[in-house]
């Protein structure tokens, strides 16, 4: 049941577009169903994972200790509630969002198939599932940020997210690998318990630094932040729903995951509060300096990012307590504002905050909504952020100035934001937009209304399930039972003052943003550029070393590729069979008289073939050896390789007459020396295959591996034919590789010879 | 290309041909054969009758792009692998199906036929990829 959960939307996903074109009104509504029913499931599981993690496992390759498995607990509960609800409310707001439009069925195709990845990652017990689920969010946030594929400019922005969330993915995978044989599983269930060891382990730092690699990549943090702000090149749905409220929270997930495990040391609290201090003060700086609604809205989230980094990093409970109540905050008032930013670009036709004014008067309700997600976002009472920040800064003076300063710092300049994005817009004179602005449609109005009035009702009543939610979470977070409310007035305290501080202090910013904006111009190249340009200069160091390896190894000179290939084979071949099998095999073969003529009959077309000046009898000699060898197959009782060997001499034939009927006639360029040469060569291959094929046969085999085929071929597989049941069921990934490595051929054969011929 | 003896011939050969592959493949796994031998029948099929008519012919009788079989087969073969995890095995553990199907007695259903089927398709597409490219780069 769980599973079906987690993986109804891979299944529904296909029938997306076929939905849309029957009903393209109604599709988005109906589509909605699935994430809100996922959603009331996971609600019924809250209980049992209050009372501790419920892990659900299938076995996918059990002899590496891989598993489709899920861990069911307050962390994972928090987030995956999170993807499926504000889910729902994402395809009902793309349903408005490009209403008549024929794209729209591929957007709702790819928002499902993200939305299980993410609930197979945030839900996922195995490292290796967690991986493959990681992997498949960012192959979907590339889909999603290209989604417009005309524009070259939304293809490079994508390009960039996938190379540095998948890059990021890689260092992931091999941490994850480490922590795996470190602590003597694949399952975060057991690995969570075994934190002593881990932490004690000689790998520790390396695994360390590669899971943070991961983490930091896909979490947009300093210096790998530059991706996330060229990535609202996609639809805004998919801004609010990916790169705001859920798939950048990914590696924020994983680190509140893996604090048990790794968490609590040195290297941990100083690289993550390090890391996250310098991305939450350069989110919130390049927020203030962007005027763009959605540039804006995406630093304060990479500001907001690297707030969560930095109170995990922490560690302490206070401060995972106020880690997760700021990404709850977080995840509803910028989804809402990140959706009101779509309803505004979409209804004007502007995002430039330069150039929207006095909204209100023709969008009220738009206006209504943004101003609540804008005061939660500030942290003004009574709205939920104002609790979060509480935590937030509650936190930042139990651990030192230099942290309180990051946070207060940041907090001014996210009330800056708040501002620009929620307030600007709409209040003062109406300025001229290129499309006469008009009240969006309800269906974008209803994700705003639900996400700003959830920050508001939780901000201002005590709701029990969300207090459980974050609870069990906490729990989960920190591997020992503790309690979490949202609990909005704290007494009046330092805390409160500072809070004071930041909300003036942001508000003299906002009054003054001209002024602000121009004098933080300064910290631009520093803060936005430098790491922007290090990935472009390492792209263009990629296709140079490119470049340079193809003209040197590639140089179209089809007899230098089977000189290296032959080279290759010789050194490596001869080598090993040297240094281990010195001597020399015993020739101990009778030959019978059939056998001998088959055998002359190969050798005679192989000369033939070598000498004559005619390339179609070159490629009928070929054949003939070819045949002679599907022959051998036949007396040495092999009929499936017998077989296979004559229809693949017959369509090599066939293929290579095409190629021949296209190539000029049979010229000799090569001089006699160099002829002399490639013989030397050809003779000298020949040994070495024949001397390891000799020493082949001699080897005895370990015999449990035939004998097992051939016990189990009619038990196990149900088939007599042994050399099938290995193809179609013993090795069947095997061959699974074999014909995907034969499309991707054929691929590239139609791929060159057009390419070919459309340059003529 | 072809001449009129050729035509006749290819007319004939190709189903017989493509019959044969069949017969090939679902008796793969018992006796010699299996989807992968099949797949180069048919595909020796397609391309003698490619050598006798033309590409135009043999693309109008194919009806489908032979790129699309190379898709097509790997979801196949890909998708067999799947049904396992609903009995709680690990992927690409083979399930087999038995059922009575009135006219024709016991049927046995599983999915390595499914996989071999896929394979068919692939090894079929890629060589009528290939066949028809060079034959006709222009197309």
């Amino acid at each position: 049941m769980l599973a079906f959960a987690i993986l109804s939307a891979f299944a529904v996903a296909p029938l997306a577009p076929w939905l849309h074109r029957r009903a393209p009104a109604a599709s988005s509504w109906l589509l909605a169903l699935l994430p809100l029913m996922v959603t009331g499931y996971f609600l019924t599981l809250l209980p049992a994972a209050a009372d501790g993690a419920v892990v659900v496992r299938y076995p996918w390759v059990p002899g590496l200790g891989i598993e489709l498995s899920f861990l069911v607990d307050g962390l994972s509960l928090l987030f995956a509630l999170l993807i499926s609800a504000i889910g729902a409310f994402i395809l009902i707001y793309s349903g408005g969002y490009l209403a008549g439009q024929p794209a729209l069925g591929r957007l709702q195709l790819l928002l499902l198939l993200f939305m299980g990845s993410m609930l197979g990652l945030v839900m996922a017990d195995n490292l290796v599932t967690l991986f493959v689920f990681w992997e498949l969010t960012s192959i979907t946030s590339y889909l999603l940020i290209g989604f417009d594929h005309e524009k070259g400019e939304n293809r490079r922005a994508a390009l960039q997210g996938l190379l540095v969330t998948a890059g990021g993915g890689l260092a992931l995978l091999a941490g994850l690998v480490l922590m795996g044989m470190a602590g003597g599983s694949y399952s975060l269930s057991v690995l969570l318990g075994e934190g002593e060891a881990l932490r004690a382990h000689a790998l520790y730092l390396p695994m360390l630094l590669l899971i943070l690699v991961g983490a930091f990549t896909k979490s947009a943090q300093v210096p790998f932040h530059f991706w996330l702000p060229n990535a609202m090149a996609a639809p805004t749905p998919v801004s609010a729903y990916l790169h705001s409220a859920t798939m950048v929270k990914a590696g924020v997930y994983l680190l509140a995951r893996l604090s048990p495990a790794l968490g609590e040391t040195p290297e941990w609290t100083a690289l993550l509060t390090f890391v996250g201090g310098l991305t939450a003060l350069t989110g919130a700086v390049l927020a203030v300096r962007a005027t763009d609604l959605k540039r804006i809205l995406a630093y304060s989230t990479v500001m907001s990012l690297g707030t969560l980094v930095l109170l995990i990093g922490i560690g302490s409970e206070t401060a995972l307590a106020a880690a997760l109540l700021f990404l709850l905050a977080h995840s509803l008032y910028k989804g809402a504002l990140f959706l009101v930013a779509g309803i505004v670009d979409h209804q004007t036709g502007s995002r430039d905050v330069t150039g929207l004014r006095g909204l209100r008067w023709t969008m009220p309700l738009t206006a209504l909504f943004a101003g609540l997600a804008a005061l939660s976002l500030a942290g003004v009472p009574p709205l939920f952020g104002f609790a979060a920040k509480e935590m937030v800064l509650e936190t930042a003076l139990g651990t030192g100035l230099t942290v309180t300063l990051t946070v207060v710092i940041s907090a001014a300049l996210t009330v800056v934001a708040a501002g620009l994005v929620g307030v600007r817009p709409f209040i003062g004179e109406p300025s001229p937009t290129p499309k006469a602005p008009r009240e969006g449609p309800w269906g974008m109005l209803l994700g705003p209304a639900v996400l700003a009035g959830g920050g508001l009702l939780i901000g201002l009543l005590p709701v029990p399930l969300i207090d459980a939610l974050l609870g069990a979470a906490l729990s989960a977070v920190q591997g020992r039972p503790a309690v979490l409310t949202t609990a909005l007035w704290h007494g009046i305290n330092p805390t409160l003052a500072l809070s004071a501080a930041a909300l003036l202090a942001g508000i003299a910013g906002y009054r003054y943003w001209n002024p602000l904006r121009r004098s933080l111009g300064a910290l631009d190249r520093l803060a936005a550029l430098a790491p922007e340009r290090f990935y472009e200069r390492a792209m263009d160091g990629l296709v140079w070393l490119a470049d340079r390896q193809t003209r040197l190894l590639q140089n179209g000179d089809l007899h230098r590729y089977i000189l290296t290939v032959i080279f290759t084979l010789l050194v490596l071949v001869g080598y090993t069979l040297a240094t281990r099998h010195p001597l020399m095999p015993e020739i101990s073969a009778q030959l019978l008289f059939h056998e001998a003529v088959i055998g002359a009959v190969i050798l005679i077309a192989a000369v033939f073939a070598a000498t004559t000046r005619s390339a179609l009898g070159a490629v009928a000699a070929l054949g003939a050896a070819g045949f002679g060898i599907a022959l051998i197959y036949v007396l040495f009782s092999a009929p499936d390789l017998g077989m296979t060997q004559v229809l693949v001499e017959t369509l090599t034939v066939v293929l290579l007459v095409l190629v021949l009927y296209r190539l000029p006639g049979f010229t000799r360029i090569s001089s006699r020396a160099r002829l002399l040469a490639d013989a030397g060569v050809s003779a000298l291959a020949g040994a070495t295959i024949t001397w390891l094929l000799l020493l082949a046969v001699e080897v005895e085999w370990s015999p449990t591996i035939s004998g097992f085929f051939v016990d189990n071929s009619q038990s196990l597989a149900h088939g007599r034919n042994i050399v099938n049941v290995i193809l179609v069921d013993f090795r069947a990934l095997d061959t699974l590789g074999e014909i995907t490595v034969l499309a991707l051929a054929a691929l590239g054969v139609y791929a060159m010879v057009r390419l070919r011929g459309k340059e003529r | 290309m072809g001449s009129m003896i050729l035509r006749t011939a290819a007319g004939f050969l190709l189903p017989l041909l493509l019959l044969f592959s069949l017969f090939l493949m679902l008796r793969g796994h018992d006796e010699p054969g299996g989807g992968f031998i099949a797949g180069l029948v048919a595909a020796g099929g397609f391309a003698f009758y490619t050598f006798a008519f033309d590409t135009r012919h043999t693309r109008r009788l194919l009806r489908v792009d032979t790129r699309s079989l190379l898709g097509v087969g790997l979801v196949m073969a890909v998708l067999s692998g799947v049904p396992a995890a609903f009995f709680g095995q690990p992927f690409f553990a083979s399930q087999w199906f038995r059922f009575t199907l009135p006219p024709f007695g016991e049927v046995t259903v599983s999915t390595p036929l499914l996989f071999d089927i896929g394979v068919y398709l692939v090894v079929v597409g890629v060589i009528t990829t290939i066949v028809l490219t060079l034959a006709d780069p222009e197309h």
